[in-house]
């Protein structure tokens, strides 16, 4: 993992004349896997997001649905490592297989655990949600084992230096795709019928019903995009990590809502921006906290800083960086 | 039925028995080996961890994920300020206040800046808080060792008083007290005042402002109540609770570690309210109880059972708890979002969703 | 007692005191303005009317005072003291209570525990009272209690004292609403619409309850549609229209006003009614 070479970067002596430009490439480097990560981020955060946006619900369990993405690519990529495919079919089929099927997850958690509490008190759902975590998390368990699992790295990393800075092929693939992916998006929501009828459902749902929009139907198709898209960022995450675990999604999901929350929850812009901003934000943070404060603090905490920024954010500006004013719809 | 539990008399032998039989209770349990008296204290733990958790998510309607974490505050504060690690050995009558107040100071602390926000927003807050208190206990062993990291803390100090310690094997009056069965005491004792607590708290002034805020925020501003204080009151409340939990806990286990204090163990205790029954306390102990014990009886059951039939362990006791956990919350909320024991009010709201449905 | 700038108090009994004063108050809300410049000021003892089309301001004045909104411009003067930057509990513990437009009663407990509830400001009790229960703690409660079922009673819906407040029929919550408030022990009651969606009898109940409200005391400001109530209640009548003062009298000089013919009229025309509701301070 990159994740070490970091910080035993940051630790070696360095000649006093040369620091300033090393710390120029140290933060290029720290830019980039921030971006990277922030993508990812991104992608998660979309889905709170758009869910938020149309129901009011945070979707605690989101975080699973990368995690279960992550874990069938990982069975997918294994069964067909031996094959002689070329390497990116491979993960291009493990992807195709993971999306459709965390689509079909999302759709049944909005049915089976959401729709039926349509109209309960705020909390309710809010606790359903995380019981679906639970046996989300238990159930990949069952099927994947609780040891962390290698995901199989079948694609050569090829690395492009700029100064001391690197820039890898999955941290390109992954910062275009994420890009195209967030685009496609864009396209949906506010350029077909469909993102239409969503944003007349997000904006007043009763207006919306009688112009003849299946609310219902909207949402599901709310909760199977974001589905989607989260079942592309675990591919993609576990690809650039190495590791997929059935705990995976919960603190990935987590920072994601931070994200989402950072950036405004309920617009679409702000999550990608809430995502690439925390992303950068934990990657500088985890690399300088340490010279900042004479290694008293070290990247071992760089977690707390998606929810410092979170707690931040949420006293001093609830309504996040591009979020409206939020009225009091509760 | 109804002349027998109106009758005052019939009520205080009730309440004799039910206190006979907790007396005798370890005793019982002992014969059937050690460990379940052990068992049971950690089921009474968690009733007092989900008493206090009912405060805030029951009584107040504000969700705490992170609640865990002031039960950790608790923990160190004991662990701290009685082990060979800093080599200080305070009784522990003067530090369960201390790792209370300091827990209530967490959680006024926490509470002061986020309280504003709308329920869910709060409960996201409180998740990242419970994650920051855990991650701090992780680390705090450089540069100065605080915590021990995630090594934790051991040879944590038995409760005692004077020569009389709980850890050590007493026989008074022919009986054997064992460490666990005095434990067990100490425990109901704390528990009753706990219960006596909520009851009280539930059905007066304050409790009323409570329930006044968890139904509609606006008019209970409107009525004078200054909903900041009175919501900071049951965050401060509840999180002493936990803080006072937490010190026994130490005490009890003699050690404790990072790995203790899990989310996992936050969405444990609200699983016992939201089972039980939010905001009754009945409802509560109950859902306690049954979270505490299920796991226990699993362990006992389900391991032989699938030694029997597959040869092997498919499943794990602690996966399958875990499973019935999310199913229960999931279940609980769409077929009987009261709880098993709703609170009177709860069944009102209900009620009242059904009709307008 | 005189405090500044209560222009039209020769309009009033002279015999009373002023209770509240409004200055100049203004709020702007994005473009709109809400509220510019509106001054008035009640006497203790009366019956005060605020009325006008929707969007004239009148809630966004309701709002200000409540302490809801901060006004940008301008001042209130409660009791011979400013009200500004209170929160909404202190202005109710200053002895100002409310009922709301769209009933906000505490729907799943009883009609006796709303209005227990209502006596939050006036008692003490905390923690440490409410677990030792001690004789003051008991005595608090009792009185608490007794009080609570004496307003049940005035209001006339004692008999339900014991059913969910959301259970009851939609006149008797307008009812526990105003009990609840009265709970408060408040120099002005503040009654935001509460003859909305009642019909011609229940109307002239509320009439009959409002003025026995003002017999104990409680002076009483009164934000109404219903015109025939507000000129059959009210011993004096602001009227506001986008935002602006356009006259304070009695009801029958009101009533006579060519301006606030033009207003309601112009309101309620169809055609014309789109263009001049457009405000945001509904």
């Amino acid at each position: 993992m990159d994740h070490a070479w970091r910080v035993e970067k940051l630790r070696a002596p360095r000649p006093a004349l040369l620091q300033s430009d090393l710390l120029m490439d140290i933060f290029i480097q720290q830019l980039i896997n921030g971006i990277t990560l922030g993508a990812v981020y991104a992608m998660v955060a979309l889905g709170y997001t758009m869910v938020y946006g149309i129901i009011q619900l945070i979707n605690f369990a989101h975080g699973e649905v990368v995690m279960v993405g992550a874990l069938i690519a990982f069975s997918v990529i294994n069964a067909l490592a031996g094959s002689g495919l070329p390497p990116v079919l491979i993960v291009l089929i493990a992807t195709a297989c993971a999306a459709p099927l965390c689509m079909l997850l999302g759709y049944s958690m909005e049915r089976i655990a959401y729709r039926p509490l349509r109209g309960a008190p705020r909390l309710a759902p809010l606790i359903t949600a995380i019981g679906v975590s639970i046996i989300l998390q238990h159930i990949a368990l069952l099927i994947w084992t609780r040891n962390p699992l290698a995901f199989p790295q079948i694609i050569g990393i090829e690395s492009y230096h700029a100064g001391e800075a690197t820039i890898t092929n999955v941290q390109i693939a992954i910062i275009g795709i994420s890009t195209l992916m967030m685009a496609g998006l864009a396209f949906l929501v506010y350029r077909t019928r469909l993102g239409a009828a969503m944003r007349a459902t997000a904006q007043n749902a009763p207006i919306a019903g009688l112009m003849g929009v299946d609310a219902n139907k909207i949402i599901a198709a709310t909760f199977v995009i974001g589905a989607g898209l989260a079942a592309v960022a675990g591919v993609m995450v576990a690809n650039y990590y190495g590791i997929a675990h059935y705990t995976m999604g919960a603190n990935l999901g987590l920072k994601a809502f931070c994200a989402a929350v950072l950036g405004g929850i309920g617009n679409l812009p702000g999550a990608m921006l809430g995502g690439v901003l925390l992303g950068v934000v934990e990657a500088l943070g985890a690399g300088y906290i340490g010279d900042l404060t004479n290694n008293v603090f070290g990247s071992n905490y760089q977690d707390v800083f998606a929810f410092i920024v979170l707690i931040l954010v949420l006293v001093f500006r609830p309504s996040g960086l591009l979020g409206e004013k939020v009225g009091d719809r509760a | 039925m109804n002349a027998l539990r109106n009758h005052p008399q019939a009520k205080w032998i009730g309440v004799a028995l039910v206190a006979l039989a907790l007396l005798a209770l370890p005793f019982a349990l002992a014969s059937a080996g050690t460990a379940w008296v052990r068992i049971m204290n950690l089921a009474i733990l968690y009733i007092l961890l989900s008493l206090g958790l009912n405060i805030v998510v029951g009584f107040a309607g504000l969700l705490d994920l992170g609640y865990i974490a002031f039960y950790a505050v608790g923990a160190y504060a004991y662990a701290l300020l009685a082990s060979p690690h800093f080599g200080l050995h305070l009784p522990f009558w003067v530090i369960l206040p201390i790792g209370a107040l300091v827990a209530a100071l967490f959680g006024v602390l926490l509470g002061a800046p986020t309280l504003k926000l709308r329920g869910d927003y709060l409960a996201i807050v409180t998740l990242g808080f419970g994650e920051i208190v855990r991650i701090f206990l992780n680390n705090l062993s450089t540069p100065i060792n605080i915590t021990n990291g995630p090594r934790g803390i051991s040879r944590i100090d038995a409760f005692s008083i004077g020569d009389f310690s709980f850890a050590r094997t007493d026989a008074f009056l022919g009986l054997t007290f064992s460490g666990p069965v005095k434990y067990y005491y100490l425990l109901l004792l704390v528990m009753v005042a706990v219960i006596f607590i909520n009851l009280r708290l539930h059905d007066s002034r304050i409790g009323r402002a409570w329930e006044a805020i968890r139904e509609d925020e606006v008019a209970a501003r409107a009525m004078g109540i200054d909903t900041t204080r009175v919501k900071l009151l049951a965050f401060a409340m509840g999180a002493s609770f936990g803080g006072i939990g937490g010190g026994m806990f130490a005490a009890i286990q003699s050690f404790i570690s990072p790995e203790s204090f899990v989310l996992v163990e936050s969405v444990m205790v609200l699983s016992m309210v939201v089972l039980g029954g939010m905001g009754n306390v009945g409802g509560v102990i109950i859902g306690a109880l049954l979270l505490s014990f299920v796991p226990e009886i699993l362990r006992f059951t389900v391991e032989p059972l699938q030694q029997r039939l597959f040869g092997r362990m498919l499943v794990e006791p602690e996966v399958i708890r875990m499973l019935i956990f999310g199913l229960a919350l999931v279940l609980v909320m769409i077929l009987r979002p009261g709880g098993l024991w709703p609170s009177a009010v709860r069944r009102r709201e209900l009620s009242a969703g059904r009709e307008a449905r | 007692m005189n405090p500044p700038g209560a222009r039209n108090a020769e309009a009033a009994k002279p015999e009373q005191p002023v209770l509240l004063a409004c200055v100049d108050a203004g709020k702007r809300f994005g473009g709109v303005q809400a509220l510019d410049a509106v001054s008035f000021a009640i006497r203790r003892g009366e019956i005060y009317g605020l009325i006008g089309p929707n969007g004239a301001g009148k809630t966004t004045l309701f709002n200000l005072l409540t302490g809801i909104y901060a006004p940008d411009s301008g001042q209130f003067t409660f009791d011979g003291t400013s009200l500004a930057g209170l929160k909404p509990h202190q202005v109710t513990l200053r002895g100002i209570a409310r009922t709301f437009q769209n009933i906000r009663l505490f729907a799943n407990l009883s009609a006796l525990e709303n209005v227990m509830i209502g006596r939050h400001a006036r008692t003490h009790a905390g923690v440490i009272g409410a677990v030792l229960r001690n004789p003051a703690t008991r005595a608090e409660e009792a009185a608490i209690a007794r009080r609570a079922m004496e307003l049940l009673e005035f209001v006339g819906i004692a008999a339900r004292a014991d059913d969910a407040a959301g259970s009851l029929p939609y006149g008797d919550q307008r009812r526990l609403e105003i009990a609840r408030a009265l709970a408060t022990d408040p120099l002005l009651l503040a009654l935001d619409e509460p003859a909305a969606g009642m019909n011609a009898t229940e109307s002239r109940a509320l009439a009959t309850l409002v003025r026995n409200v003002r017999d104990r005391g409680v002076t009483v400001l009164l934000i109404e549609h219903d015109m025939r109530l507000v000129m059959s209640l009210c011993d004096r009548v602001l009227v506001l229209d986008h935002g602006e003062r356009i006259i304070e009298g009695s009801p029958a000089e009101v009533q006579r006003d060519p301006r606030v013919i033009e207003a309601y009229l112009g309101a309620e025309l169809p055609a014309s009614g789109v263009a001049k509701t457009g405000g945001a301070a509904t």
